[in-house]
């Protein structure tokens, strides 16, 4: 579904990724796995086209997308949940659901969609007038996961959804993730919590200074030994 | 004869509210000054001239082709003299502004001299009197013009798609971009929509003062800038309040007798406003971001 291969991407003098290369299948929970500075965000960034790569290339179900911009790519249906959730923090809980729409125009599904949303976080539909800058912090991971949802994307790149949140909270979002992918949704998962993105996780790509040096099954890589002293903390 | 005063103020305040929009709705979007600004009204205000005075037009034609014909300047500058100079230093965008600030103002000297003219007589004006205070049919008609543009302004921001886009957009850009908005499509409306309120007001300010010169945009530009900073840069809200501000302060500064220091209010207040507020009236406090 997604192929990417061999991207390298600089910002000035610094090599960001070194010729990462990787893909997701229909139907999969793969993680990135990786320490700060990895090149982890910065793949998920190339992917959606806010970062062009100087080579290398990205398909998407068949289709070459590095050229194309980041508001085109989404109507592919490939959404992002970007790092650090970043809602709109001065718009209401509903509008930022609506920006998630923007590319659609068939107002009664959008409708349809905001309430599949509010089923699957009913926090936010208690909330849905209120600035989301209002909101705590497991509520926006939540709310940059319905918008993400609203332009029904067939692939979803989460990045770091655990990241500031209490344990409890972080084992529901996970479980969310797990429901939001048997509901038929592909996801490419970012993460620094190793532990919780590999539980889930079928397959893994471990990245060191914008390079690729593991992959494989989840499992598989929970159990290997260089795996678990370095982002396991075993 | 402080309410006729309050009342001239409003009135002048309405046109700098037109003008400091597209000062602080650029600035939302793109962190820049658009010191071509003052420029757009400016030209705006000839166009007008140019309608009434060649195709013979009435004052709604005249004002709604001043507004079209700034759309597409506003629009033109944007896509030519800035977004080229995106990605490069803050510096890059704001010295083509004021370099267009320039050519424009010698353009327009270039067709049409260095001396203000009239503005063409297009109707008759009459005094309304309402208790103690005049109201004149122009200060009806600036009123009115003003707080139906602002009205509309309002309701594209708060209720319409691309609105809702702009306003996101100017909180995070690359979250925009990744909500599917086409960023550079929103940038060119916020130009066009700030283009068409400064151009309502060149028109009507020479409707007012009944004059218009290529010089009338530098210091109605500045003016109507320290009102958006005033408001607090980057606040739709906060721009029409500074407007307002302004204009009374300044209306009643000349009746208090500082008519030599007319256009020195609006600086000395801004200072003063700063001092206490430094994101202006209306303006966020500064967030750090984490």
């Amino acid at each position: 579904m997604l192929e990417i291969n061999d991207i390298h991407v600089s910002y000035g003098a610094i090599r960001a990724l070194k010729g990462v290369s990787c893909q997701v299948d229909q139907g999969e929970i793969v993680a990135l796995i990786g320490a700060n500075g990895a090149g982890k965000t910065t793949t998920l960034r190339t992917i959606s086209g806010l970062i062009r790569p100087y080579t290398g290339t990205i398909s998407y179900k068949g289709q070459d997308i590095i050229k194309l911009p980041p508001h085109q790519i989404v109507n592919l249906g490939l959404s992002q949940v970007p790092e650090g959730r970043r809602v709109f923090t001065r718009m209401t809980v509903l509008e930022n659901l609506e920006m998630g729409a923007y590319s659609r125009n068939d107002k009664a599904n959008i409708k349809l969609d905001i309430k599949k949303v509010f089923e699957r976080f009913p926090r936010l539909e208690e909330r849905k007038g209120q600035l989301s800058g209002t909101l705590s912090g497991g509520e926006q991971q939540m709310l940059a996961m319905g918008r993400a949802l609203m332009s029904r994307p067939t692939l979803l790149l989460l990045d770091e959804p655990s990241m500031g949140l209490a344990p409890m909270l972080v084992q529901e979002i996970f479980s969310i993730i797990q429901e939001i992918n048997q509901s038929g949704t592909t996801i490419l998962l970012v993460e620094q919590n190793a532990h919780m993105a590999l539980s889930i996780a079928n397959r893994a790509y471990v990245l060191e200074t914008g390079e690729v040096v593991l992959s494989g099954a989840a499992q598989d890589l929970a159990n290997d030994p260089q795996v678990q002293k370095a982002y396991l903390g075993e | 004869m402080l309410s006729q005063q309050i009342l001239n103020g409003i009135t002048l305040g309405a046109t700098y509210a037109l003008i400091a929009l597209g000062y602080t709705m650029v600035y939302g979007i793109i962190q820049l000054i658009n010191f071509a600004h003052g420029e757009i009204y400016m030209v705006g205000a000839f166009v007008g001239v140019f309608m009434i005075t060649v195709f013979q037009q009435g004052l709604v034609v005249s004002l709604a082709a001043a507004m079209l014909a700034c759309v597409i300047m506003g629009v033109t500058i944007e896509r030519f003299a800035y977004r080229p100079l995106r990605r490069s230093t803050r510096l890059a965008p704001l010295i083509s502004a004021i370099g267009l600030s320039i050519f424009l103002q010698t353009l327009m000297t270039k067709i049409k001299g260095p001396q203000p003219i009239p503005f063409p007589h297009v109707m008759e004006d009459a005094l309304y009197k309402l208790g103690p205070i005049e109201i004149s049919k122009v200060q009806i008609i600036i009123l009115v013009v003003a707080s139906l543009l602002m009205a509309g302004l309002h309701f594209i921001v708060k209720y319409v798609k691309i609105g809702k886009a702009m306003r996101a957009a100017s909180e995070d850009y690359d979250t925009s971009a990744l909500m599917g908005i086409n960023v550079n499509r929103v940038i060119s409306f916020t130009f066009a929509i700030g283009s068409s309120l400064a151009a309502a007001g060149g028109v009507l300010v020479g409707l007012y003062f009944n004059s218009v010169s290529p010089f009338m945009g530098v210091t109605a530009g500045l003016k109507a800038f320290c009102a958006a900073v005033l408001g607090g840069i980057g606040s739709i809200p906060g721009a029409m309040l500074g407007g307002l501000f302004i204009g009374v302060a300044e209306t009643l500064g000349i009746a208090g007798g500082f008519d030599t220091y007319k256009d020195a209010i609006a600086f000395t207040l801004l200072i003063i406003v700063l001092l206490f507020r430094p994101t202006g009236l209306l303006g966020r406090p500064i967030q750090k971001k984490v």
